[in-house]
């Protein structure tokens, strides 16, 4: 056997090494945010981080699974009902948790295979999961009044679920976290989740699913089973999306049927617009930066700040279509290039379009 | 009489019986009967529309017959699906190429070699058919972005790395140089020392490079069939289809 030529391992050692540098940023921010924040600022925070959570579902089922999983709210919905019916039933909020990532999983697993299995081409299954997230808030928003429980748990229609319990260590539910530990546990998963799927896209499964975006006929001709795949890619982006529901829940203290709304899923495809299609740390930024920007937007009253965010949207599609992300790396790689090109005179390393994907594939 | 497995008659390789496939009110190919042997070489001729691809689509799974059948070894294949005749050990290098464009040349070869193989043994065959095919310069470019000849290259290391036993190549020289058909001819000759291959080509100085026996398809049909040089030097051949390309 040959060894694997150096230019190889010449793309993956910058790979391997933005991936310690994405961890370590979010290291920092993880232990530094409580130093530098206020309590106020790291419950923002900890909002941003949820939603963020969200869009890294979104980003990997749509992005790298090529599943144009357009209801993603259902899901979002799903694992924050999940997590506060549980808890207000068990105290401690351990097993709610879990919940929070199996339900919508197990959810997705039923839809997805009659989708996936049932031959419905990839249009229809952006309507379906939009339709069935819709059809999830309007089931929940009639559950008001008093015959509308689970347990202990009122369900209360639109008015939502309030005063949901908070965090607890395993074993410890008399003492639920306060803001601070809840902002550890909710950036901490998403670090976690980040590695997580970066390791799942780096194994042979993750490979496959990214084989099967690119080309449906040769992965089958191969002997690869698309519908496979593309239900465990949806599988693992439901539970994501629950356990940004979770961390939803958590963050407010509470719940109600707007998170399974039109405007949540259509927010959270805006979010990976503008960060990039395609990577993994694009829907975080753009998640966060988003909801900054809304939050700012709000602060002034001179222009409707749904307004904002759609002129937001439409300059992005415009001018930056392929998104922050992807822009940002393509313009490293040129700056690289350049600076080895001139110092080595060797040849171009060719940054050229799609350069960005390529990375974001190996990596 | 003995009952022992060997004296069971021998199924062919590849066998299709009365394998129809309607479009609507076409009839892209018509109560084909076609017969191929284990590491048997077979050359499928015919004129635009004739129904080679279709046929190939059918063998593949990638459409499913509307009557007729068809067979490889034991296993009836009719309705099955494309990944299952695949992992039954068939191959295809398509008329269109199909080719994962977002990945590299490495990473397009590594998809099809690993399948339900150890990491080691992928790593092997994927740096083996690189060299083999001579594609270990250009191993981390993007498939989309080189020339359609060497994006026919890639594909064929994908078929070739899947490790089949029957590959069905449909038009490999299409859109390649001179010397690129030769290499093509080459490989498919060394191919076929293992393998058993059914190439489509509208290339006459490629197909006599390589062919044994020639198939030939005409309106969904098969007009004739045998040695290469009979076939082609046969008048209906040349009317349906050596004619209408010196036209
Ligand atoms: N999906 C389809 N729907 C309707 N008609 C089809 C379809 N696929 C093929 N056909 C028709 O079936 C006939 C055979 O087409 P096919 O592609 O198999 O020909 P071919 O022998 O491969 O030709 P070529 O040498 O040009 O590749 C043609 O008349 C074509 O128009
Ligand atoms: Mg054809």
């Amino acid at each position: 056997m040959t060894r694997p030529p150096s230019p190889l391992r010449a793309l993956v050692r910058p790979a391997a090494l933005s991936f310690l540098a994405m961890v370590a940023s979010g290291l920092v921010i993880l232990f530094g945010a409580p130093h530098l924040l206020d309590t106020f600022g790291l419950v923002q925070m900890t909002g941003f981080v949820a939603m963020a959570m969200f869009a890294l579902s979104q980003g990997f089922i749509w992005g790298y699974g090529g599943v144009m999983s357009f209801g993603q709210a259902a899901f979002l919905g799903l694992g924050g009902y999940a997590y506060a019916v549980a808890v207000l039933n068990l105290g401690d909020s351990t097993l709610p948790v879990l919940l929070a990532i199996v339900v919508p999983m197990l959810f997705a697993g039923l839809l997805g295979y009659f989708m996936f299995y049932g031959r419905i081409s990839d249009a229809y299954i952006g309507v379906i999961t939009l339709t069935v997230s819709v059809i999830l808030f309007q089931l929940v928003n009639t559950t008001s009044g008093s015959q509308y429980r689970i347990g202990e748990a009122e369900l209360g229609g639109f008015n939502g679920i309030p005063a949901i319990p908070a965090l607890n260590l395993p074993g410890d539910a008399g003492n639920p976290l306060d803001p601070e530990g809840i902002w550890y546990a909710a950036m901490g998963s998403l670090i976690l989740v980040y590695v997580v799927l970066r390791a799942i896209l780096a194994s042979r499964f993750g490979r496959v699913v990214v084989a099967i975006r690119e080309n449906e006929t040769r992965a089958q001709l191969i002997g690869y089973d698309p519908r496979l795949y593309k239900l465990l890619a949806f599988m693992i982006s439901a539970g994501i999306a629950g356990l940004g529901g979770c961390l939803f829940a958590n963050w407010g203290g509470f719940i109600s049927p707007t998170v399974f709304g039109l405007t949540m899923s259509a927010q959270v495809i805006i979010f990976v617009l503008v960060g990039g299609l395609g990577t993994l740390l694009g829907p975080i930024l753009g998640a966060v930066l988003i909801q900054w920007l809304t939050i700012e937007a709000g602060a002034q009253s001179l222009i409707d700040s749904n307004l904002g965010l759609g002129a937001i949207l439409v300059t992005f599609v415009l001018l930056i279509p392929q998104g922050l992300v992807p822009v940002a790396r393509n313009l490293f790689l040129r700056l690289g290039t350049a600076l080895i090109g001139r110092r080595m005179r060797a040849k171009p390393l060719g940054p050229a379009p799609g350069a960005a994907l390529a990375g974001e594939v190996r990596r | 009489m003995s009952v022992s497995p060997a004296a069971k008659p021998l199924r062919p390789l590849l066998e299709a019986k009365g394998a129809t496939m309607r479009f609507g009110g076409v009839t892209a190919v018509n109560a084909v009967d076609f017969v191929l042997g284990e590491v048997e070489l077979r050359c499928l001729i015919g004129p635009n529309g004739a129904g080679k691809s279709t046929f190939f689509k059918m063998l593949t799974g990638q459409l499913t017959a509307s009557a007729g059948r068809i067979h490889f070894r034991d296993t009836d294949i009719t309705a099955a699906h494309p990944h299952e005749i695949a992992r039954l050990g068939v191959g295809i290098k398509t008329q269109v190429p199909n080719v994962f464009n977002g990945l590299s040349v490495r990473e397009n070869v590594f998809v099809a070699a690993g399948r339900k193989k150890s990491l080691a043994r992928t790593r092997a065959i994927v740096e083996e058919t690189l060299t083999r095919l001579k594609l270990t310069e250009i191993a981390t470019r993007l498939v989309g972005q080189l020339a359609h000849g060497q994006r026919q290259w890639v594909e064929i290391a994908t078929v070739l790395a899947q490790e089949p036993e029957l590959i069905l190549l449909d038009e490999p020289a299409a859109g390649m140089t001179k010397e690129e058909v030769e290499r093509t001819a080459a490989l498919i000759r060394e191919i076929n020392r293992t393998h058993a291959v059914i190439v489509v080509e509208h290339d006459m100085p490629f197909i006599r490079m390589i062919a044994k026996t020639v198939t030939v398809f005409n309106q969904g049909r098969i007009l004739i069939e045998g040695d290469v040089d009979t076939v082609l030097s046969d008048a209906r051949v040349r009317d349906v289809y050596l004619g209408k390309q010196a036209a």
